[in-house]
């Protein structure tokens, strides 16, 4: 017997369902889609059409697009654009590879020990403040014109949001964790790898993110100031023979670089960081 | 108002037991806002006994059992465990928080267990794997084990990091509000098996409560503190008969015991 006979579990009982707006209703795709066709539209508008954009300034969709598949054909043929984006692929990860090891140590070195927190931070939050692309002539000077220079330029950019995120995620762990450990006996050593760490790592992602998407912009710079045989030095070719067209499908390309190794870290922390609920949707930043 | 012999300073049941804890004069001045959480403060648990302390919310309860868990150094004073004195954590001491605190990247399971693991190892962990099953099955998690804490509930957590506090069997164990988060029949049902636990294991059991019904029914005595300075003003031995059943609670010697100790602490509670 039931205590409310009189309210089945039919639909007509349901007098109150969550109301979503219809801008928030749209699916994700056909908004993404949608947006993206908006946009292309008033661009083809803009260059094609009315004429009020030249050519040289900003090309046609169309023309983008034919350079789109050329440069595609090149780089799925192996060409020497394949070659150029190889070696901006190896200064990318090399760079990030020392940003993370570089990081992480002085990370820890700051978000653990009072030394750390006293003396290396103030240095480290000088040196932060600096323009860090002005450091490039010294790279080059030090390191000369080849990929060395431009891992070093990157690797110096991305270093400091690991730094940061590491010390603040050390600070992660609250009072009672603390005193939970200490309780059970475990050792500096112990509370560090099993507490500490693994607190911190939400916020030693969101550096990582943010290191990955730097060490891009520091390798292509160094690339632009360093020449080098990368794709910056392709772009920096291109924009001087005015060829706009072929700069806008270099940089589409090279996004796709910038896209998969942020999509890679956000992948592995989604695997790492699983109990962290708060995640925004989709997974970006 | 009296009552015989129930609020008395005349030594407890337990009182011929051999003596477990020893704290005298003890004080705690905190350094950072120079608050002196405790002043002279001065008890002895004997083994076997429960003792429970109630007090007005920030006299320094928390304090006193973080200083005996051997968790914060006192200002001065001392505290002696088993003739040695307290001068870090130890092992024969088990300590539960006012908050859960379970670690949410590790199952119920793996939480309970933490404690092993970190003094002897993973596997001297995965050997206790039994115990600490049967451990959550005694507070109704047995399905739980594999669970993250995500999914448990506030009382559900509570009743895990009992288990993670008995694991390795502590000698006393240290309560801070630990069913506070707790539903009452729930509640009356943890206390009943924490008054199990203790009489198995001969355990020595401090513990910190709000509800005077729940020190009542649980202790051998019981302390009153008073705040700024936090101390101990009056100890009341509780002579109700063991085992204590819930029945106890609508006899009216016990409801006389609780109105005494609301009367002294209403007094000064608020001020
Ligand atoms: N880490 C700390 N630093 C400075 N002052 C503190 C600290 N911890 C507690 N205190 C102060 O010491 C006093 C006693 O705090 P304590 O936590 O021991 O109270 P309590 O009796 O456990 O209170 P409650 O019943 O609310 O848990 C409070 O006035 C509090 O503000
Ligand atoms: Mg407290």
């Amino acid at each position: 017997m039931t205590l409310h006979p009189n309210l089945k579990d039919d639909d007509e009982d349901t007098l109150w369902v969550e109301h979503v707006a219809l801008i928030d209703s749209i699916p994700r795709w056909v908004a993404m889609l949608g947006l993206a066709i908006v946009v292309i539209a008033i661009w083809d508008l803009a260059t094609t059409r009315m004429g009020w954009v030249s050519p040289i300034i900003l090309p046609s969709p169309s023309e983008t697009l034919s350079d789109l598949i050329i440069v595609g054909n090149n780089l799925l043929s192996g060409g020497h654009m394949l070659t150029a984006l190889w070696t901006t692929t190896r200064t990318v990860l090399w760079a990030f590879l020392i940003a993370m090891g570089i990081g992480f140590s002085l990370g820890i070195l700051v978000g653990e020990t009072k030394f750390g927190e006293r003396a290396v931070m103030p240095y480290l939050v000088a040196i932060d403040t600096m323009p860090k692309v002005a450091f490039a002539p010294l790279f080059i000077a030090w390191l000369g014109f080849d990929i060395q220079s431009k891992v070093a330029l990157a690797a110096f950019i991305a270093t400091f949001p690991i730094v940061v995120s590491t010390a603040a995620g050390l600070y992660a762990a609250s009072e009672n964790e603390r005193m939970l450990f200490k309780s059970i006996g475990a050792s500096r050593l112990q509370t560090l790898i099993r507490l500490k760490l693994p607190t911190g790592l939400p916020y030693i992602f969101t550096g990582l993110k943010i290191a990955s998407v730097g060490v891009m912009a520091g390798a292509i710079t160094g690339e632009f100031l360093g020449g080098g045989k990368g794709f910056g030095a392709l772009i920096r070719e291109s924009a001087s023979m005015l060829d706009t067209p072929r700069v806008f499908s270099f940089i589409l390309y090279l996004s796709l670089l910038g896209l998969a190794l942020f999509f890679f870290v956000a992948f592995v922390e989604k695997r790492l960081v699983f109990w962290n609920k708060s995640d925004r949707p989709g997974g970006v930043a | 108002m009296t009552m015989e012999g129930a609020m008395t300073l005349t030594e407890g049941p337990a009182a011929h037991a051999r003596p477990v804890y020893q704290i005298d004069r003890l004080s705690k001045t905190y350094a950072r806002n120079s608050l002196t959480a405790l002043t002279d403060v001065k008890l002895t648990l004997h083994k076997g006994e429960f003792v429970s302390v109630v007090g007005s919310s920030g006299c320094g309860k928390s304090t006193l059992l973080k200083i005996m868990a051997g968790l914060l150094p006192p200002t001065k004073g001392r505290v002696v465990l088993e003739g040695r004195p307290v001068t870090g954590p130890r092992d024969d001491i088990g300590m539960m928080f006012q908050q859960a605190t379970l670690l949410p990247w590790k199952t119920t399971l793996q939480n309970v267990l933490l404690p092993i693991e970190m003094r002897q190892g993973r596997s001297a962990a995965k050997a206790a794997i039994p115990r600490a099953l049967d451990l959550l099955q005694l507070v109704g998690l047995g399905d739980f084990a594999n669970v993250f804490p995500g999914e448990l509930s506030g009382g559900m957590a509570q009743r895990a990091s009992i288990c993670r506090m008995l694991i390795s069997n502590p000698a006393v164990l240290l309560l801070d509000e630990p069913f506070s988060a707790l539903d009452e029949l729930t509640r009356d049902f943890m206390n009943m098996e924490l008054q199990r636990i203790c009489a198995e294991q001969q355990a020595t059991a401090f513990l910190v409560t709000h509800s005077l019904a729940e020190a009542v029914i649980l202790s051998d005595r019981i302390l009153v503190m008073k705040p700024r300075p936090g101390r101990i003003v009056e100890e009341i031995v509780i002579d109700l008969p063991r085992p204590r059943t819930l029945e106890m609670v609508n006899t009216p010697h016990f409801g006389d015991i609780v109105a005494h100790i609301r009367d002294l602490l209403g007094k000064e509670a608020f001020q």
